[in-house]
């Protein structure tokens, strides 16, 4: 279970990746962060589960336990898995109320465009819209109980 | 040096190799444009005034310089806003009424697939062999089993380049009284096109991949055919006569220009065609870059060319084996070098291969075998930040 805050996991994600003086350093950290994302199971690989996204494929399973969201996911390309394991680290084992309460304009400050640019075709955007839309249902489904 | 003629390659050390999807503009397009807004700014074919006059006098004289290009009568020459849209207003305003079924072949562009699908019409697909060139001998085959139907094949594949023999397609078909589109989007900025030689029954182009601005294009038909079409779209600039009762239309091309038109691209269309005419060699240029480029790939290791084709132009695509094209191109544009990965809009032909996608190399005048080398030396570098 994550002891920081969403904004703290983002500026400690941010004084991370402002060590790499060259960006392709930087991408290479991110290449490692994919190799290392565990594998998610085969029983979420499925179009329920896919993100929608044109250049890659990415599974995102979200799930409740203990009144906390959390999120796991897997994908086919390398960056992707490094981008998605970094969106997993800010936003997994948090309330749906402080997902909510953080503006994901947030992320910004980590300045990967890939992450940022609200392109129709870029997956790691849809995951963070399901992230959000995910948290969205759960904090309703508590309000309406 | 051809980069001197675009402004883009002024304050940038970018390597552009994603020509396909669009061009950049040269100078001389965008001071036609210029010149518009800043000397004659009005509306066409509307009202006496002298600048109206004027920007109705280019507008026309814009039309009838880009038919002579492509060899055709300027009353043959619709514009467009590209060649989707002239795809969607030929589907709309003629093959759905007068044919069941369209024959594609199984390289096109999914604006070359999901018109017809719109309109319900049936589709037949001509398939390709291993290097990707059209079966020419089941073409036949569905040709004769389904005579007088409607033929819609690209001239240049988008995603692998492939030329394809459209005379002897368009031949064949007219042998089985087919009529037959060709879409030439990829085409106008490699090939010299001579419509009347090749004797198309119609052909789509954009300016934008032809070194001209977006949001224009043009779809050639033969006269006698776009003078039974129906109007595409209702509006001013397209009626002869107008009650509350009936309306009565213009002829062709008028006919299918509702409203305002894309009157500063228009312009500049013709003048990225007139910059065409002028590069004496075009060809040969497109010839020694694709050649480069396919010696330089075959030199990588685990390489997947798609094809052995000799009748490629203006694209290459490839994938190294057990990479994502994903992850190439985004370590390609950290590197400054742009170009594009994925399906190109060509979903049907990617099942084929049973790819997700590939990556593309895809030229203009202005590339160089440096601007080659540099690609090369970013992708080697990409491959080992991925293995």
């Amino acid at each position: 279970m994550s002891h920081l805050s969403i904004q703290e996991e983002i500026d400690l994600l941010c004084s991370e990746l402002e060590l790499f003086d060259d960006v392709m350093d930087k991408y290479e950290y991110i290449i490692e962060l994919g190799k290392q994302l565990l594998p998610i199971d085969e029983k979420y690989q499925t179009p329920v589960f896919k993100v929608q996204g044109c250049q890659s494929q990415i599974w995102l399973h979200p799930y409740v336990k203990d009144e906390k969201l959390y999120f796991e996911a897997g994908g086919d390309a390398l960056i992707a898995k490094g981008l998605v394991d970094i969106l997993i680290r800010i936003y997994s084992g948090h309330s749906a109320k402080e997902i909510l309460d953080t503006n994901s304009a947030k992320l910004k400050e980590l300045h990967l465009s890939e992450i940022i640019s609200s392109g129709r075709q870029n997956g790691i955007a849809s995951m963070l819209k399901r992230i959000y839309g995910f948290a969205k249902e759960v904090s309703e489904d508590k309000g309406g109980k | 040096m051809y980069k001197d003629d675009f402004p883009f390659f002024k304050d940038n050390d970018l390597i552009y190799l994603d020509n396909a999807a669009t061009s950049q503009k040269p100078q001389v397009v965008l001071d036609k444009m210029n010149e518009y807004y800043t000397q004659y700014c009005s509306n066409t074919h509307r009202g006496s005034h002298d600048l109206g006059n004027r920007a109705t006098q280019e507008y026309e004289d814009a039309r009838a310089s880009i038919a002579k290009f492509m060899g055709v009568g300027v009353n043959e020459l619709i514009f467009t806003r590209g060649t989707t849209e002239a795809i969607n207003l030929l589907a709309t305003a003629y093959v759905k009424d007068n044919f069941d079924r369209v024959m594609l072949s199984e390289l096109e562009h999914h604006s070359n697939i999901v018109p017809w699908q719109l309109h319900g019409l049936q589709i037949e697909v001509i398939p390709v062999d291993k290097d990707l060139n059209i079966d020419i001998k089941t073409y036949e085959q569905l040709l004769q089993k389904y005579p007088k139907s409607f033929v819609s094949i690209t001239h240049i594949s988008n995603a692998f380049g492939i030329i394809n023999p459209i005379k002897e397609l368009i031949s064949l078909a007219h042998k089985y009284e087919c009529q037959v589109l060709i879409d030439g989007a990829q085409a106008l900025a490699h090939l010299s096109i001579d419509l009347k030689d090749i004797d198309a029954d119609f052909y789509a182009v954009s300016a934008h991949k032809a070194y001209g601005p977006t949001g224009i294009g043009a779809l050639y038909g033969k006269y006698e055919l776009l003078d039974k079409m129906k109007p595409y779209q209702g509006g001013g600039s397209m009626i002869d006569d107008v009650t509350f009762e009936y309306s009565s239309f213009l002829d062709p091309p008028w006919r299918f220009e509702a409203g305002t038109q894309a009157i500063a691209e228009a312009l500049g269309f013709r003048a990225a065609l007139e910059y065409i005419s002028k590069l004496k060699d075009l060809q040969a240029h497109n010839k020694i870059l694709l050649e480069h480029a396919k010696s330089e790939l075959k030199n990588i290791d685990e390489i997947e060319l798609y094809t052995d084709a000799k009748n490629i132009s203006g694209n290459i695509s490839f994938n190294i084996k057990g990479i994502h094209h994903d992850d190439i191109g985004i370590l390609l544009s950290k590197q400054n070098i742009m170009l594009r990965t994925g399906h190109h809009c060509a979903m049907p032909i990617m099942k084929k291969l049973g790819i997700e996608g590939t990556i593309r190399l895809s030229f203009a005048i202005y590339n160089t075998k440096e601007d080659i080398d540099k690609c090369i030396e970013a992708l080697l570098k990409a491959i080992r930040m991925l293995r």
